[in-house]
């Protein structure tokens, strides 16, 4: 009688705390998951929250921009692309990008396939240096391994460069690989914080404006979607009256929100271009573009 | 003039007369020395140095920083004073939002 009077009373609470404690283990974990680094899940996150945000909008069609979302801009660059800004810089980079070393050596020597139909593999991580490597860093790089000086990462001759190897890849999609590698989920998630982190007076961050804000006018500007706004770089900017690298995006949009920007290339930009790149995977490869 | 509206003209003299010897002894001590700009500049620079580990300088900041010490140099030291506190102001804020968003850049997230 005793036996089952405490059987009666003890195997609900029993049952009880094993369910509290279950509970708590679903809640911990629930709570926790965000905060693990997973690069997959946050790709299909990206361009789920992109296409529902814009469902009209074709998911390749999102690395133009502002003009995938809006039509009267789309009409104006579609005629802008029969004589487009950057062909001056197109033309420049090709022969730049022939034109020998003082050595004798080119560019094609510093890069697999000769330098032609590779830009949807930059930023890549150089699991020997233990950081990213971008395009633009691997060309001043291949300059000062020839003996060469290197050239201002924001604009002119590096815009030149990265428009022809763009051009030459144009509809591939972007394949950025993480390794299995510590170093490169931490570069990876270093990138999302920063892509994510408020600066400047404004108190803006990149996503303010490219994830909460794209279609929406800035003045006179639309902004563009975060999503595949790197796989259009280089760019003339009708605003710049130039051509622009993502350096000189990155560095411009610190300066907008009022924050000082960071030195071109310095590890927090190589590594948001590896968080975007990444997010942008299998969307094509559209720069050089033009933009307002 | 009878006896008491010449005291009461006698009195609003005295008080003028204080009045401006009030003026003339508080003024220096309400205008920003040199060594008040140094205080003040010191105290921003630091706060500055700060945001820069951070890896958050604003904009703004370096522009105060840049006006106080032009100002400093044509010795307006109440410009330069201001100008440097204003700086210091800003550098706190900047401190501010980079620790905060040590944590609060989460909310931000696509997830």
């Amino acid at each position: 009688m005793r036996l089952q009077t405490i059987l009666r009373t003890s195997l609900p609470l029993a049952f009880a705390a094993l369910s509290a404690a279950a509970l708590a283990c679903v809640a911990a974990s629930a709570i926790a998951a965000p905060d693990k680094v997973d690069p997959m899940a946050d790709g299909k996150a990206f361009r789920k929250y992109f296409t529902d945000k814009f469902p009209k909008v074709k998911l390749e069609e999102f690395v133009n921009g502002p003009y995938s979302m809006n039509e009267g801009l789309r009409k104006q660059w579609e005629e802008k692309e029969q004589f487009p800004p950057y062909e001056f810089a197109l033309e420049a980079g090709k022969e730049m990008f022939s034109t020998p070393f003082k050595n004798g050596k080119t560019y094609a020597d510093c890069f697999p396939n000769g330098g032609i139909g590779i830009r949807q593999n930059y930023p890549y991580f150089d699991e020997k240096e233990g950081k990213v490597v971008t395009l633009e860093l691997a060309l001043n790089r291949c300059r000062e391994a020839n003996g060469e000086a290197p050239y201002s990462y924001v604009k002119d001759e590096m815009a030149s460069l990265t428009a022809y190897m763009a051009f030459t890849s144009r509809g591939k999609p972007m394949d950025i690989k993480i390794p299995n590698d510590p170093r490169a989920l931490e570069a990876y998630e270093n990138g999302k914080r920063y892509f994510y982190t408020r600066r400047g007076q404004l108190n803006f961050s990149c996503a303010t404006c490219h994830v909460q804000s794209p279609g929406e006018h800035i003045r006179a500007e639309v902004l563009a979607p975060a999503l595949g706004i790197l796989n259009a770089m280089p760019i003339y900017r009708s605003e710049w009256a130039s051509m622009g690298t993502i350096s000189r995006r990155f560095t411009s949009c610190n300066s907008q929100t009022r924050a000082v920007p960071l030195e071109p290339q310095s590890d927090e930009y190589r590594d948001v271009e590896y968080f975007l790149s990444y997010v942008a995977n299998g969307l094509p490869i559209a720069g050089p573009g033009a933009r307002p | 003039m009878n006896e008491g509206m010449s005291s009461a003209m006698s009195m609003i003299r005295n008080m003028m007369l204080a009045a401006v010897l009030m003026t003339s002894v508080a003024l220096p001590a309400w205008a920003a020395s040199e060594t008040d700009y140094k205080t003040a500049l010191a105290a921003a620079e630091s706060a500055e140095k700060e945001a820069a580990q951070l890896r958050n300088k604003w904009t703004t900041t370096e522009a105060q920083l840049k006006a106080a010490r032009k100002a400093a140099g044509a010795g307006d030291f109440d410009a330069a004073t201001a100008s440097a506190k204003e700086a210091e102001a800003l550098a706190k804020a900047s401190i501010f939002q980079a620790t905060s968003e040590k944590q609060r850049w989460k909310d931000m997230e696509i997830r």
